[in-house]
């Protein structure tokens, strides 16, 4: 029921290692597929040479001229192909030109080494400034994958008149997912009653991306394909668009062989081809009266986008509109744009493109209140959005909002006042070790962007089965995050059963409708109201058509389900998503509703640094979050505490190294996410605020907790070692390093 | 070189007899010879644990395990960790508290929770932590395995 931390559904599997996860699936006479790719950012494959000692008449080979149908991936552009072929552009350096398979793993592997390309090397972007500067052009007319534009308000006569004006300028790099799964697909191509019948199995969080990806690539209607989600090793946004690519990749070497093909990523090579988080550039300038009341914002906010559009466009359009923050603000413009460059396209990553804004907005206000000679805390207090507010798009705040406090909870939970006082007089001591409290104010929209869910019209429905249990059918997966047990509370909450008796149907394309991608905190609260209708639709049917008596009992319920099903044969109840009434959204002048619903949160972030080694540790960490009505409490502090472990790994430690277009560190040895020694037990608290779209009032969560830590730590940083250019993550050792000696160099 | 070596080990207290790959590692002859695919390959580089099992009674990571090493051996996977249907106490645990998420990493972490429970019986966090840093997880930020690694040296000790 809702409320209650039921037990996770498939959490008896994956205790007992039994859980069948995309490489554990048992497949004889499979073989082992291997991508050959560029290694240069940029160029024209001129030709492909295979290498002497290989005996390649026993492989299966596929390039892009044997394509059956549209090479290229279906996505929010279609712009990225499946492969390269000869004569044509490469444009990043890890795009595949080649695919091979082999029963042999080893010898798949030997035969990969001996395949050279001949590539004639074109001059490449590799960084923002250079894409913006068209140095050279390499997409379109002005290397722009997306521009995006929000104005209220007209800030322009601002500037002069206000009592100050304060810029700046932030950075924050790219981040690997590292789900400890890494990518894998299985597929099988056969011929069923003389139609080509194309399967696959993966590691993937939207099962429909996948479908529609193989059906362009076939050039196959929709009975001829099908897609199934394996149990999945986490995903984090990372298993998102990149499946409809190495997806589309295992059925190629399918098709071609007649065999089944196993595609499994090593870690090397998932780290070095597989998206990232977008790296960021936020210039911002804000306007303030001599009271610190916030008059003007504008915000210059750029994603790089890598070689093609993909997801950008949508990254683009989250950041953007959470770039002014959770502060009221007369007048706002907000230029966004994602530039294409040589490098391996970013995409998905828990926050989509939030975390990058939030960061900077985050991290000015700290700045602006040292520069206003203004505590933090009153600086945020005086602007924060209140009810009856409009936000930059223009949407009003219809709900009672706290902020101050829930930023009040927060700092109280810290201890923020005694450890600003105790640290004031520690930290001017001699000794290495230097403390710092700060903390981040910020929100997440709920759900898709804008008109998102209208064109998505997600379906899901619940099934009767032959033992009177319930089946929940929808396209979500489950990637660890509790989706399987939070729709079975929610279905069972609705037909007033006990969680036992739902379960989920396997998330098979063949079974379960499109109730689109498991994305974008929009499980619990997006498709879970849709299976509240389709339970509530269910149970009428069964009383209407006489099966069942009100008031009913659990057994009676699932007698009635037994004997429905058994005079019936098949019993299913779908629900579709409606549009709430008053939600209005304007894709071109980005004005309006952005979101039906926003998360709120404050997280507070205690760091002591060692000037010696300058290692940061994080000694206590609060995160306090109004999220609507909690399904699953266990769950929930769970997503919450893995979010931070992931939003703290960002701001300090995680670091992706590129040379030449290539992440060179592409091994867990050198890319550091955190372990179990480096993280505190983060302090979770909800605050449940119910929100009448969401089923029993809930709202989305997964994604929320990634963006407070980094700014919380770095405003932390500021506060143990003064005001030093903390505009940056990761702020590694090195960068901190780098930091005080500019002030110590002056 | 030989195409195949023959290896016998004892396995969960199983004996198996089977002919690898000269090459293989221990996590390829549990996984694919042996089909026993609880044990996980995250990086093949001995840095994320999914991989754990107990050799000879030693934690180790079995993707830095040449097979020709566990001849003979007794080795424990997660495979051998609960009594026909009965969870072992961590496996309950992890299971009430939330410590497997997307589950990638739980069998590793369970194999080594083990260990550190049968030598250390009634762990600090500081010692739990130290006891799992070898165990990356990307889902829980570790407090629900804490939790639920107290918890299970808690019925442990009150057994």
């Amino acid at each position: 029921m809702i409320g209650a931390s039921s037990i996770r559904k498939e959490g008896r599997a994956k205790v007992l290692g039994t859980a069948i996860y995309t490489d554990d699936k048992f497949m004889p006479g499979a073989l082992h597929g291997l991508t050959v790719r560029s290694e240069v950012p940029r160029g024209i494959l001129r030709a492909i040479h295979f290498g002497e000692g290989i005996p390649w008449e026993e492989f299966t080979l596929v390039t892009a001229a044997d394509i059956p149908g549209t090479n290229l991936v279906a996505s929010v552009v279609d712009d990225q192909p499946f492969l390269i072929g000869i004569g044509e552009e490469i444009t990043h350096s890890q795009q595949a030109v080649l695919l091979l398979a082999h029963a042999d793993r080893h010898l798949a592997e030997k035969a990969r080494r001996a395949v050279r390309l001949e590539i004639e090397e074109l001059p490449a972007v590799l960084d923002i400034q250079s894409s913006l500067d068209l140095q050279p052009l390499i997409y379109g007319t002005n290397n722009l994958l997306k521009e995006i534009r929000i104005a209220k308000g007209d800030p322009d006569p601002i500037w002069a008149q206000a009592a100050h004006v304060i810029e700046g300028e932030y950075r924050t790099g790219a981040q690997e997912q590292m789900y400890i799964e890494p990518n894998a697909m299985l597929s099988v191509v056969e011929p069923k009653d003389g139609l080509l019948q194309v399967t696959v199995w993966g590691s993937l969080q939207c099962p429909y991306y996948v479908h529609g990806a193989l059906k362009q690539l076939f050039g196959l209607p929709e009975k001829q394909v099908r897609v199934v989600a394996m149990e999945m090793g986490g995903a984090f946004g990372g298993k998102e668009d990149y499946p409809s690519v190495n997806g589309g990749h295992a059925a190629l070497l399918a098709w071609k062989s007649g065999k089944p093909v196993r595609l499994i990523y090593d870690r090397e090579e998932d780290l070095a081809c597989t998206t990232k988080r977008h790296p960021s550039r936020t210039r911002l300038r804000t306007a303030f009266d001599a009271d610190g009341n916030l008059l003007a914002l504008e915000a210059d906010f750029i994603l790089d986008g890598g070689a093609y559009a993909t997801l950008s466009p949508v990254v683009l359009s989250r950041g953007a509109v959470h770039a002014a923050g959770v502060y009221r603000c007369p007048h706002v413009r907000i230029h966004a744009r994602a530039v294409a460059t040589n490098t391996p396209p970013p995409g998905a990553f828990r926050g989509f493109g939030a975390p990058q804004s939030l960061f900077a907005m985050e991290r000015h206000m700290d700045r602006c209140a040292r520069q206003l000679s203004l505590d933090a805390v009153e600086l945020r207090k005086k602007n924060f959005l209140r009810m009856g507010d409009t936000m930059a798009t223009g949407q009003v705040i219809r709900e009672d909002l706290d902020l101050a406090g829930l930023m009040d909870r927060a700092l109280a939970a810290i201890g923020y006042r005694d450890k600003r006082a105790a640290f004031a007089l520690t930290n001017p001591e001699d000794g290495p070790i230097k403390r710092g409290v700060g903390f981040s104010v910020f929100m997440h929209g709920c759900g898709f962007t804008g008109n998102g869910e209208s064109h998505v019209a997600s379906v899901a429905g619940v099934e009767g089965l032959a033992d009177g249990t319930v089946a929940v059918l929808a396209a979500s997966t489950e990637m660890g995050q509790g989706k399987n047990t939070v729709f079975a509370q929610i279905v069972a909450e609705a037909l007033q059963l006990p969680v036992e008796l739902v379960d989920t149907a396997p998330v098979d394309t063949d079974r379960v409708p499109n109730s689109g991608p498991t994305v974008a905190s929009r499980s619990t609260m997006m498709v879970g109201r849709i299976l509240e209708d389709a339970a509530i639709g269910f149970k009428q049917a069964l009383v209407q058509q006489g099966f069942l008596a009100e008031p009913y009992t659990p057994a009676s319920f699932q007698a009635a389900v037994a004997k429905a099903v058994a005079a019936l044969g098949s019993l299913r109840c779908y629900g579709q998503y409606h549009r709430p009434p008053g939600l209005q959204w304007n894709d071109v002048t980005y004005q309006g509703d952005a979101y039906p619903t926003y998360s709120w949160a404050c997280y507070a972030a205690e760091v002591a640094v060692d000037l010696d080694t300058f290692e940061v540790k994080v000694a206590d960490f609060v995160a306090v979050q109004e999220v609507g009505r909690v399904v699953n409490p266990t769950l929930a502090a769970g997503q919450i505490e893995g979010g931070v472990a992931q939003g703290i790994g960002w701001g300090l430690w995680e670091e992706v190294a590129m040379q030449r277009g290539r992440m060179i560190n592409n091994q867990m040895t050198n890319y550091i996410i955190p372990t179990s020694v480096d993280l505190p037990r983060i302090q979770v608290i909800f605050l449940e605020n119910a929100h009448a779209g969401g089923p029993g009032g809930a709202k989305g969560i997964g994604e929320l907790p990634m963006d407070g830590p980094a700014p919380a730590v770095v405003n932390a940083l500021e506060n143990a070692l003064g005001a030093l250019r903390l505009d940056e993550v990761p702020m590694t050792p090195d960068r901190l390093l780098e930091r005080c000696e500019e002030v110590s160099h002056g | 070189m030989a195409d195949r070596i023959d290896l016998s080990l004892k396995i969960n207290g199983a004996d198996h007899h089977v002919s690898v790959h000269p090459f293989a590692r221990l996590l390829d002859v549990l996984r694919e010879d042996l089909r026993l695919t609880g044990t996980k390959e995250g990086c093949g580089e001995g840095e994320c644990g999914a991989c754990t099992v107990l050799l000879n009674g030693r934690v180790v990571n079995s993707c830095l395990v040449p097979a020709v090493q566990a001849q003979g051996a007794e080795v424990v996977t997660v495979e051998g960790l609960a009594e026909g249907e009965n969870l072992s106490s961590l496996q309950a645990a992890f299971l009430t508290h939330n410590g497997a998420q997307c589950g990638f990493c739980t069998p590793g972490m369970l194999v080594s929770a083990t260990d550190l429970i049968n030598r250390c019986p009634n762990p600090s966090d500081d010692e739990i932590r130290d006891g799992l840093a070898g165990n990356l997880c990307r889902c829980t930020g570790y407090a629900k395995i804490l939790d639920a690694v107290h918890s299970a040296a808690e019925r442990e000790a009150a057994r």
